[in-house]
């Protein structure tokens, strides 16, 4: 199977798996547009490759180095969306095919020169959160100032945005992403690097989340929340 | 200030007493840790205290007397930062560090040491003469932590003084502590960073000279690595070579740790509270079954469908609350009043008689319009300030702000801006980013004051119906939606997003809300009373003597034309500017009647309503914008709303008066 075709059954095995928690063969075939039959085919290759867990008659789900795979593709995806829609202008309604189709051959410098480009975007055009890029670097300062060379080293844990943990569940901070001032500003609010945090609650509709840091509540917005990248852990004090 | 040099100690009971020496004592400290709290125990005035961040915006200050000292106090606005960013916030970072204060009190909520330990570590880099107020001890109990103030003190090189401020508890102790020290002059000691950072600021201190600048020079080293641009500007001014090796310095610890050297700053600001916060306290692990109140509560108050009705339930409920026991304690005082003299506006006679006659009118039109509705509403508005609601409501309603580019927090002067606009303009300045400040301001002053909220109560409601009443609400509601949309999209600058601290909820305090409610109540009273009194005296006058007819004219085709006014009204329109309260009294005068509905068809009252609502903000609401945003603002708001009030106002008359 091309690398492309695998990449394109990971980004939808992520999605559906989001959603529902396992992605059937009926739903991937779906949403890659193709046969059924073919979709099981192609299952039974990922999971030989241990990119997935598959299971005859229930579905698929992704390993560790298959979701870490699928989340790359993601964010090249968002990213080159961004990069067409605020750039070059492109009308929202081809970002995505067009994207679709150019984030299977971006270098990891393209992918690193564009995020630059763009300033480290949070969000795509259509709304969805950008996963943080695997250097290993503590803030976007280390890419976005000038003359400094991105560290070329990869991160060896997967980071979650902080909106992205449940409720009751502790991350600790390893990453914010933004420039200087958003970083400063929730530096000096206590939340700093190494720092544990909870997330307490998260408001509907992408509304304000709750953090609890440093025995204080922080009630801070979705958008600058999503800028903040912590390593979870496992269990959920509740 | 300082008379200690002949001082032979600082004994308490000795302390050399010079009855001319004042001494300036700052409270400082995190917002909503308890210092307006502990500025009125200390100085027994009545600051208005509230619970939810940025209650003080501006500095209050008042005099404690204490052992034979006069010592002014002044209470500064809730600061996380020097770095900081709101306007609040810099007024007190102008203020200490500016200023310089004989002693800062910090205020420190005993509860979130850490958090409020890193401003504490900045006020020992500025070498403040420092006290230590430990507040909210008990909160801190309740939540199982424990905390050695003489730990404390010794690590800081402070006194720490343990306080319930809320309670007096401490009062006495941080008084005395608060006249030692402005002998003492206690200097906090040099809190040691990481070495990475203070091989730099000692490489940097070492090239400075000797006192440039009036700061220490460990404060200008650091702040010069930090890159703070006001700084550096200052010491490049005279010594150049100093600026460039520290931006240099700055510079290497950005390479090290891949992040912008006043980052990495705060991080080892904070790594210090850590381990001092770290080794003075100790926490009792809580019980699984000890949740908390204010998690208890939040899980309603916060919930995605029970905490909108809560919300719905709060607001509507406050105006219902406003208008029934409003109209009812309206009532017994109207009886009461006209039992003693009849309430006639207008008779011509003798000078005094007029006199009498417009005072009168003017008291008994204060007494039975204005303190019956603002009195239950101040009451309800400081329960909901005080237990830690309207932070609740600003998580809630955070999302629908940013449609008109706002965030969470312009809820707040929102909400108080249904009890006075001057106030809920000032409490704007807990919005950062200056765009957002003024759109909250603009919509601010278009939101129905108590005094607006009066007028259509005593007019519409009363002599059309209450639906008319709630529809005009509805329309201003509606115009904020829209105008404020409008204004974020043609207002230059950006919108950045909330950042709030939820404070925990605490049951009001009896006597702090009725203490807030007497106090804006008075202070309504003293400047309504005798201005009902002083422009009934002068319109009755006026009307007398017919100096009323040219304004009238001159307004004729505004007030006539366009809205189907009498002309009489004209008059009235002028006397609202003044305050918005006066409209009522001035037509009541103006007409001959307390009876609008003889006079005035139904659509003339709508459109009378709807105009007082909406044009110019009172002259207090002008010279707030103006002192906030300056005149060019100022102005053009006015102009805007008024120009606005006569299109709606001449829309409704043409368009919705044939049908009524």
């Amino acid at each position: 199977m091309a690398s492309e075709q695998l990449e394109e059954y990971l980004e939808s095995i992520l999605d559906i798996e989001e959603k529902h928690g396992i992605a059937r063969t009926s739903a991937i075939a779906k949403c890659v547009k193709v046969a059924p039959a073919s979709v099981t085919e192609a299952l039974q290759v990922l999971s030989d490759k241990g990119f997935v867990k598959y299971e005859p008659y229930k579905g698929a789900t992704l390993t560790e180095q298959g979701r870490e795979m699928a989340r790359k593709v993601k964010r090249r995806h968002r990213l080159l969306e961004v990069f067409l829609t605020d750039v070059l202008h492109i009308t929202r309604d081809n970002v995505h095919d067009e994207a679709c189709k150019m984030e299977h051959s971006l270098s990891d410098e393209t992918e690193c020169a564009l995020c630059k480009l763009l300033k480290a975007p949070a969000r795509c055009p259509h709304g969805s959160l950008i996963e943080a890029c695997d250097r290993k670097v503590e803030s976007c300062s280390a890419c976005l100032d000038a003359g400094q060379a991105p560290p070329a080293s990869a991160r060896n844990e997967p980071l979650l945005p902080v909106t992205s943990l449940a409720p009751g569940q502790k991350g600790t901070i390893a990453f914010i992403r933004g420039d200087n001032g958003v970083v400063q500003r929730l530096t000096d609010l206590g939340l700093t690097l190494k720092t544990e945090v909870q997330l307490v609650r998260k408001a509907p509709l992408l509304g304000p989340v709750e953090i609890a840091v440093r025995k204080t509540k922080l009630a801070i917005d979705h958008a600058i929340a999503d800028h903040i990248f912590v390593t979870p852990s496992g269990e959920k004090s509740r | 200030m300082n008379g200690c040099e002949d001082c032979s100690g600082c004994d308490l009971l000795h302390l050399p007493v010079d009855a001319k020496a004042e001494y300036v004592v700052a409270l400082a400290g995190n917002a909503n840790v308890g210092k307006s709290a502990t500025f009125n125990q200390l100085t027994g005035v009545d600051q208005d205290i509230g619970n939810w961040p940025g209650k003080t915006v501006e500095r209050a200050e008042a005099l404690l007397q204490h052992r034979g000292r006069r010592i002014r106090v002044i209470d500064l606005p809730g600061i996380y930062s020097i770095n900081a960013l709101s306007t609040e916030e810099q007024v007190s970072r102008e203020f200490i560090a500016h200023d310089h204060p004989d002693v800062v009190v910090n205020v420190l909520d005993a509860s979130a040491l850490e958090r409020n330990l890193f401003f504490t570590l900045q006020l020992t880099e500025l070498e403040s003469p420092l006290v230590i107020a430990l507040n909210q001890v008990d909160l801190a109990a309740k939540k199982g932590i424990v905390l050695d103030a003489g730990k404390l003190s010794a690590l800081i090189g402070v006194p720490v003084i343990p306080t319930v401020a809320i309670q007096g508890k401490g009062i006495a102790e941080l008084s005395d502590a608060i006249v030692t020290a402005t002998c003492s002059r206690p200097r906090p000691k040099t809190i040691r960073y990481g070495k990475e950072v203070e091989d730099r600021i000692a490489r940097i201190q070492a090239l400075l000279p000797e006192g440039s600048g009036g700061y220490p020079a460990r404060w200008t080293a650091i702040k010069l690595l930090e890159g703070d641009p006001d700084t550096v500007w200052e010491v490049r001014q005279h010594s150049p070579g100093v600026a460039a090796a520290a931006l240099e310095s700055g510079r290497e610890l950005e390479k090290i740790h891949g992040e912008p050297a006043a980052t990495v700053m705060s991080a080892e600001r904070y790594h210090a509270a850590e381990e001092l916060a770290a080794s003075v306290m100790e926490i009792r692990p809580l019980g699984d079954n000890e949740v908390s109140l204010t998690e208890k509560v939040d899980r309603v108050a916060l919930h995605p469908v029970f905490g909108y009705l809560l919300l719905a339930a709060t607001l509507g409920g406050l105006l219902v609350w406003t208008f029934v026991i409003g109209a009812w304690i309206s009532g017994v005082l109207t009886e009461f009043l006209s039992g003693i003299a009849p309430v006639e506006p207008l008779i011509t006679g003798t000078l005094p008689e007029i006199i009498f006659n417009g005072a009168w009118t003017g008291f008994v039109a204060a007494l039975t319009l204005i303190v019956p509705y603002v009195i239950p509403f101040y009451l309800v508005l400081a329960l909901i300030e005080d237990s830690g609601f309207l932070t609740r409501f600003s998580l809630m309603l955070d999302k629908g702000m940013h449609r008109m580019g706002l965030h969470g927090k312009a809820i707040i002067p929102l909400v108080l801006g249904f009890g006075c606009t001057v106030p809920a303009c000032l409490s704007c300045r807990i919005i950062e980013a200056p765009k957002q400040k003024l759109i909250a301001a603009f919509l601010v002053t278009l939101i129905p004051c108590s005094a607006r909220t009066i007028v259509i109560l005593g007019v519409v409601a009363v002599f059309v119906n209450i639906w008319w009443a709630l529809a005009l609400y509805l329309l201003v509601f509606v115009l904020i939606v829209v105008l404020g949309r409008l204004a974020f999209r043609l207002l230059p600058g950006e919108s950045v997003g909330m950042i709030m601290e939820m404070p925990d909820y605490h049951v009001p305090h009896l006597k702090g809300v009725i203490g807030q409610t007497w106090q804006r109540t008075r202070s309504l009273i003293g400047i309504v009373l005798p201005a009902y009194i002083l422009g009934s005296i002068v319109i009755t006058a006026a009307y007398a003597v017919g100096l009323l007819e040219p304004i009238n004219a001159a307004l004729y085709p505004i007030t006539v034309i366009l809205l189907g006014l009498p002309a009489v009204i004209g008059v009235v329109f002028i006397f609202g500017v003044i305050r918005k309260e006066m409209t009522i009294l001035a037509l009541a005068a103006i007409l001959g009647t307390t009876v609008f509905s003889d006079v005035l068809t139904p659509i003339q009252i709508i459109v009378f309503g709807l105009v007082t609502l909406l044009y110019a903000p009172c002259i207090s609401t002008i010279l707030a914008l103006a002192k906030e945003f300056g005149w060019k603002a100022a102005l053009s708001i006015t102009a805007l709303e008024t120009s606005l009030a006569i299109a709606l106002g001449a829309l409704v008359f043409h368009l919705v008066g044939p049908f009524l």
